[in-house]
């Protein structure tokens, strides 16, 4: 609240003062208003809108959520009773439900690091790039811009087990054609690699970014010590790279748990409704499998109890990794 | 001015009154029924045409027709349920119905305009599938049943007679082998059944299949999941998943799915639905195909089966008084014999009355035929829950061609998962 009031004050001093007229200024000192408080009030009324927003389409839904996670609340029924605690404990006993938590971890557990070392070794070698920087960060950006449903579907073509453009390779290479989206140990794999290969581009860019920060003297300095390149770069980039790393850590994580989209599109059946999260489950995620109790079997207060779990464990790894991000880095 | 601008007011009022109380008394004479279907050009072009006859004959009645996308149709109407909004008359899957009765969304018919005796004389026996507490829930306009494709360019090329498909799954399976072409790397190349299961493969094992192998899948108040109730069943779920495991005729995602598959001209027999003439008759002009009844089974050729399925109008709780006689009068519209008719030919569907699915002439058709013949034997299965209990059987096929299990455990674990769906709603 402070720092809006401040700057509004800051602009009120420096603009011409609009005419107002008579009546006005008379009424204004007995409304008893300090010049102050009306600024603050301004800037009250330019956060209203995006407040209300906010609360509205974030806050209030998600305690609504919370709400229906405690009842028996079935879309196509009238009577939505509340049932205690009974949502959660039918997910200690679905199986479906700790299948997708453990996928989830996994994709989480390779998506984050891969993103991570690619990312970076990709960054490093831009930044000793000469020449088409430019090009070059923008050939590994164009992914991330492109729709990933068009992704998706692109790479399921791609990895399709007959006729397949990747399983043609391996034929002509002499080596077996793998069933890719059809393999039980290769479908969660197929939709990782695609999730990493589009987002290496973002995390390019905030490396290189970060890359810039790392001040030059440090590096000359270590140089003329006697360091090698590898040294160099284990010793004085990568710590300096600490807030970096950390903040894509955090993204990365957040989203990866969050994967839905590549999913529904690359692991479903031609219908739609058919075998989604691909064979028994292989590539089914948590929201992939809070959309389909939700949506396709209208089970809203179990699907909410999901919600609510992935919510606090979003929210504890998220606040882990917080403090980790803010651990100050000494240049 | 004041005087001219009071003038003017009091003029605008009275007039606005005037207006609202014609608007008033024509809302008075004529009703409208808000009915709703999902999209499918086809039907939506019909069903346009019909209003305006049915309104011509009807004066006081108007029909408000309103489509949704097929993939949010069902999500559309169950959150109308309790919006307490959406139409008076309403197109459902057979499938749906059992959760909408429990979700008090419908009415029955009324005995008056629909006896259930009439229903039961007229229509095909398949409606049955709809009838619950001794009420039915809808009627529909044209039904749906299964019959096999064939690509008749493939026999030919593989020494087989390309006008004799397979009469019986034993033939099937032999004919399948022989049609069956893999690439030096072992790719599939020519499938030679478009074997599936999310597509209608497994409608044919739980009422075609099970049957012939003298199974009967459900209990009479089909509350009970019958599949392993004797060695029968065993039987049937090993022969239909070693089609995939032992003979290797198909692949589940083999060129994406089935039909794709067979109309790419990369499958030589698949079992598709009445709906798929229409794509095929557009889509697969290139390849000779040819379509006949379900095999039978060598052993037990008299026992013939079919899977039937429908759409049907439905009342909602909605439609009451005067509306609710204005919804009887256009859904007795839908489901007369004249409409039926002019249903097969602009949509493609056959219709539900038994008087003209046993037309002679509309039986000798060469496309429409072999699935009329198949209603006479067609089974609808009540569905608590369509799309889990699908995935239910999904699951338990990868569990066979994916890692190996027996296929006795598998269908063991199977029946386990589909009665429990039919335990919780029945509890």
């Amino acid at each position: 609240m402070a720092p809006s009031a401040e700057s509004s004050q800051r602009h009120t001093s420096t603009a011409p003062a609009p005419p107002t007229p008579p009546r006005h200024r008379a009424a204004s000192p007995r409304r008893g208003l300090s010049l102050r408080q009306r600024t603050a009030l301004w800037g009250v009324a330019f956060i209203i809108i995006p407040l209300a927003f906010f609360l509205l389409v974030r806050i209030y839904p998600a305690l609504v959520a919370f709400d229906v996670s405690l009842r028996d609340w079935n879309i196509m029924k009238f009577n939505k009773p509340y049932i205690g605690l009974k949502n959660y404990q039918r997910l200690a006993a679905d199986d479906g439900f700790w299948n997708a938590a453990r996928n989830t971890v996994l994709y989480s557990a390779i998506i984050v690091p891969a993103s991570l070392a690619l990312g970076l070794l990709a960054a490093s070698l831009i930044q000793l790039a000469n020449r088409a920087r430019g090009a070059y960060r923008m050939v590994y950006f164009l992914p991330y811009i492109t729709p990933t449903v068009a992704v998706s579907w692109v790479w399921r073509w791609l990895f399709f087990k007959n006729g397949g453009v990747l399983n043609q390779i391996l034929i002509s290479l002499g080596l077996t054609p793998q069933p890719f989206l059809q393999g039980l140990d290769q479908a969660l794999l197929c939709v990782a690699s695609v999730v990493v290969w589009q987002g290496l581009g973002y995390y390019i860019v905030i490396f290189l970014a970060g890359l810039e920060m790392v001040p030059h003297e440090y590096k000359e300095a270590a140089t003329i010590d006697g360091a090698s390149g590898w040294q160099v770069f284990r010793h004085v980039t990568l710590p300096l790279l600490n807030p970096t790393i950390l903040f894509l850590a955090v993204l990365g994580t957040i989203r990866s748990l969050q994967i839905f989209t590549e999913i529904m599109n690359m692991t479903s059946g031609g219908s739609g409704a058919g075998d989604l999260g691909g064979p028994l489950g292989s590539t089914m995620s948590l929201v992939v499998y809070i959309y389909q109790t939700a949506f396709y079997q209208f089970k809203f207060g179990y699907a909410s109890a999901m919600t609510v779990v992935l919510f606090v464990v979003i929210l504890a790894i998220t606040l882990v990794q917080m403090k980790l991000l803010n651990k100050p880095v000494e240049y | 001015m004041k005087t001219t601008f009071s003038r003017v007011l009091l003029v605008s009022v009275v007039a606005a009154l005037l207006v609202a109380l014609a608007v008033s008394h024509v809302g008075a004479q004529t009703i409208t029924v808000e009915y709703w279907q999902y999209y499918y050009e086809s039907k939506v072009v019909l069903i346009d045409e019909l209003i305006k006859e049915f309104e011509a004959k009807n004066p006081g009645i108007k029909i408000d027709h309103k489509t949704f996308p097929y993939e949010q149709f069902n999500q559309k109407v169950a959150i109308s349920v309790p919006a307490g909004s959406g139409p008076d008359v309403v197109n459902l899957f057979y499938g749906w119905v059992p959760k909408y009765v429990e979700a008090g969304y419908l009415q029955p018919l009324p005995e008056k305009d629909f006896p259930v005796a009439t229903i039961e004389r007229d229509f095909v026996p398949m409606v049955d599938s709809i009838k619950l507490e001794g009420k039915y829930w809808g009627l529909p306009t044209a039904v749906r049943a299964l019959a096999l494709f064939w690509n008749k360019d493939h026999f030919k090329a593989a020494g087989l007679d390309p006008e004799k498909p397979p009469t019986t799954w034993e033939q099937l399976q032999e004919y399948a082998i022989k049609l069956t072409q893999r690439d030096r790397a072992g790719q599939l190349v020519q499938s030679g059944f478009a074997w599936n299961a999310d597509g209608q493969d497994w409608h044919v094992f739980i009422q075609v299949l099970l049957r012939q192998w003298g199974v009967t899948p459900y209990s009479a108040d089909n509350k009970k999941v019958l599949w392993n109730s004797n060695q029968g069943g065993y039987d049937a779920f090993k022969w239909w998943t070693e089609l995939a495991t032992k003979h290797k005729v198909g692949e589940p995602t083999f060129m994406g799915d089935y039909r794709t598959a067979f109309i790419a001209g990369k499958a030589s027999m698949m079992i598709d639905g009445s709906f798929a003439l229409g794509t095929l008759k557009s889509k697969a002009q290139d390849i000779n195909w040819g379509v006949t009844t379900l095999p039978v089974r060598a052993a037990n050729p008299t026992v013939q089966a079919n899977f039937g399925s429908f759409w049907l109008n439905s009342l909602t709780v909605k439609a009451q008084g005067a509306k609710r006689d204005a919804a009887v009068k256009w859904l007795q519209f839908l489901t007369s014999p004249e409409v039926m008719k002019r249903w097969l030919t602009d949509v493609g569907e056959l219709p539900a009355r038994t008087a003209l699915a046993e037309d002679k002439a509309l039986l000798s058709d060469p496309q429409y035929g072999p699935f009329l013949a198949g209603l006479k034997y067609a089974y609808a299965t009540f569905f608590i829950d369509e799309t889990a209990e699908r995935q239910a059987v999904i699951d338990a096929t990868n569990e066979v061609l994916l890692r190996g299990t027996d296929p006795k455990v598998a269908l063991d674990a199977l029946v386990r998962k589909e009665q429990a769906i039919r335990d919780e709603y029945y509890k």
